[in-house]
């Protein structure tokens, strides 16, 4: 089953970007969080974003969203202009977000929150999507009815992902999934998003402070230094530049 | 040997860490005591006039002393003894696993109750038939107001401007146009959506304490517009001579044609008592099955998503807007149709019977119920107005008594009566999963 099959009358060609951000100025009141951003997103790419405290990660990731939306510049997704869009209804186009602290429904059990995720579908796959994030997150299986705020930050983070990927997106955007997990957590998430990418083409767009991680899974990386891109490149190429090692990789892999 | 040996010095222990306790709440028992029983004021020739009485505060300071002792060495320091209230007091969680027998139970008796009492209690039948049409509006009110805050967790303290709407809906209803009371019931109803709705908007962006407080407002608002629209509502003076329902056309009154006439029965008041008893029961258990009919919806399930994080709703696609406005016209519904079946009780309402306190009562059956439980709010209603009334030979001492079950529950339960949630899916066996691992419902 794949989530991007060539006969998908939604795809785009693949000069074009599944999403752009064009020249983005967001603020929040008088601050100005970004000053110009430009992305771009292609289709089966796994794109990472990086960046110290503050540089203005997440604003962009909830920009995307329309969660503020953006004062200038623009939001482009498969050719359509969603700057303007309200957030639900943006969530319903096909993108899915792990938003940053995980944030799933804490009294209501793992099966619920799942249940959540697919509330924008046709529910007719709600089965079979379950079984699905069971085999991707075995863990999730052992804990299919237990409260979700009794879970592991590891198994939290874990069912944020699947409860983001039960609406079937095209594009999956993450923010900061290694936030306070184990490293050994750590990659086997990393893992299932690696095996999401390759096995049904899911475009993923993460933002990250684990450099190390983050640019080892991505095609593409780009570096945000106070509301602005500062350096773009393939994950290799930036892992091997000196100047992200000195400022990102400090102390060298993690 | 060592365990022999430490015995009597544990016991001792246990003798002189009670005493200390003891002589701190006697102590305790005597400040407080000496400003509420010590000093008593009477009107006298030329003002108020103080009396002390000394001996009366002594006696209750030495009796709280005592009794504090007792309790210690008996219960609370006694090894494997019960710790606390909550070990002594029973479980109501259970209610939760036993559900399945105990609803069709109370469901049983809440049908037969007119019965019941007619057979038990023949000479007060009459009072307790009222009490349980003022629970079970109590207990409809509850389950309307739990759809806001129990399930969608929004702090609404102005809940009462909805039941007055419904109340000054059916009222005017029937006093401009001669409506009768099946007419109006769901006019009651789609008018106070309509206001839940109004009220909605404004406060969308809100959570929390700042909801909270826009909501109270709201109820105020609604209550000093009628006080103050002398034209239309009479204000102050209220509506008199609002009609009673019918059962199908036929009235509780001792002419030809009335109910006891056309069914060949003996004319007693007590027909329309039972009556009404039965209308407020089906109205309650229609908010009931309406309520549990759409926890398994995708509305329901949106609310308590709501309930829990605004934005993981937002970013799982949800229409937030929506889904707020929905919870708020249907707990404003219910607490309308509430508010019609009171005016026709009644007879009669003036702005008073919506004051900010009825607001109080219906969101402290909600929370001490457990928020978002059905069963609860049953027993919440049943404790908070069956026992309110129960205590009525105490006259003022009435409050303190409601204040004093109040900390009680709080201190023994301080998640509501039943603080369980069962889960709308599950896999074979439904789990009843307890509210004291994770955070407490806060209202937003």
């Amino acid at each position: 089953m794949s989530m991007a099959s060539v006969s998908d009358p939604m795809a785009v060609p693949a000069s074009e970007p599944v999403l752009a951000v064009r020249g983005v100025h967001t603020y929040y009141g008088a601050i100005h969080a970004l000053k110009g951003v430009d992305i771009d997103i292609m289709d089966g790419e796994i794109v990472s974003l990086i960046g110290a405290n503050g540089a203005g990660k997440s604003t962009l990731m909830m920009t995307i969203c329309g969660n503020p939306q953006a004062r200038h510049g623009n939001v482009i997704y498969r050719g359509e202009d969603i700057t303007r869009v309200p957030t639900h209804e943006i969530m319903r186009k096909g993108i899915a977000q792990s938003p940053e602290g995980r944030r799933i429904f804490p009294r209501m059990t793992v099966r619920e929150n799942l249940q959540m995720g697919a509330g924008i579908t046709d529910m007719t796959h709600f089965e079979s999507d379950l079984e699905r994030m069971y085999t991707l997150f075995p863990r999730l299986k052992d804990r299919q009815g237990q409260r979700g705020g009794t879970l592991s930050g590891g198994e939290q983070q874990m069912l944020a992902i699947a409860r983001a990927l039960m609406s079937r997106p095209k594009l999956l955007l993450l923010d900061e999934p290694s936030l306070g997990l184990a490293p050994l957590i750590v990659r086997q998430i990393f893992n299932a998003i690696r095996d999401l990418n390759q096995s049904e083409g899911l475009t993923v767009f993460l933002v990250e402070q684990n450099a190390y991680h983050a640019l080892k899974l991505a095609h593409r990386g780009y570096v945000m230094v106070n509301g602005k891109i500062s350096i773009t490149g393939t994950g290799k190429e930036l892992l091997a530049s000196p100047e992200i090692q000195a400022a990102y990789l400090e102390g060298g892999a993690h | 040997m060592a365990a022999l040996n430490a015995a009597p010095a544990a016991e001792e222990n246990i003798v002189v860490a009670s005493l200390k306790d003891a002589i701190l709440a006697g102590v305790l028992a005597l400040i407080l005591f000496s400003i509420i029983v010590g000093l008593r004021t009477d009107a006298g020739a030329g003002g108020l006039q103080i009396t002390t009485e000394w001996d009366r505060v002594l006696w209750m300071a030495a009796v709280t002393a005592v009794g504090r002792f007792l309790l210690n060495i008996f219960f609370w320091k006694r090894a494997g003894g019960p710790k606390g209230l909550s070990d002594v007091l029973p479980d109501f969680n259970r209610a939760g696993h036993v559900s399945r027998f105990l609803g069709p139970l109370m469901l049983g008796i809440a049908v037969t109750l007119p019965f019941i009492v007619m057979v038990l209690v023949p000479g007060q039948s009459r009072y307790y038939v009222d009490l349980g049409v003022l629970v079970l509006t109590y207990v409809m009110l509850g389950w309307g107001l739990n759809i806001v805050v129990g399930l969608a967790g929004l702090l609404d303290l102005g809940y009462v401007a909805f039941y007055a709407v419904g109340a000054y809906s059916y009222a005017l209803l029937s006093q401009y146009f001669d409506l009768g009371f099946w007419v109006c019931l769901p006019l009651a109803g789609i008018l106070a959506a309509f206001w839940g709705i109004i009220l909605g908007f404004p406060v969308l962006r809100l959570r929390g304490d700042y909801l909270a407080i826009v909501t109270l407002a709201f109820g105020e608002i609604i209550r000093i517009v009628l006080l103050n629209w002398f034209e239309l509502t009479n204000g102050p003076n209220g509506i008199t001579q609002i009609p009673r329902p019918t059962f199908f056309g036929l009235d509780f009154t001792r002419d030809e044609g009335g109910f006891a006439d056309f069914f060949g029965l003996e004319y007693a008041a007590i027909h329309r008592i039972i009556f009404l008893y039965y209308i407020i029961l089906a109205l309650a258990l229609i908010t009931n099955w309406v309520t549990l009919r759409l926890r398994k919806l995708p509305i329901g399930r949106a609310w308590e998503a709501l309930r829990e994080d605004e934005i993981a709703c937002r970013s799982l696609g949800i229409n937030t807007t929506n889904t707020k406005l929905s919870a708020f016209a249907i707990g404003a519904m219910f607490g309308g149709f509430a508010g019609a079946f009171f005016a026709t009780r009644q007879g009669f309402i003036s702005p008073e019977s919506f004051t900010f306190l009825e607001s109080a009562i219906i969101l402290a059956i909600v929370v001490l119920g457990g928020l978002g439980s059905q069963m609860g709010v049953v027993f919440a209603s049943l404790v908070m107005i069956g026992g309110f009334e129960m205590f009525r030979n105490l006259e003022e001492f009435r409050v303190l008594v409601f204040g004093l079950l109040m900390v009680l529950i709080m201190i023994w339960k301080p998640r509501g009566l039943v603080s369980t949630r069962n889960p709308t899916v599950f896999l074979k066996e439904r789990k009843a999963v307890s509210a004291d691992l994770v955070s407490q419902g806060e209202g937003h």
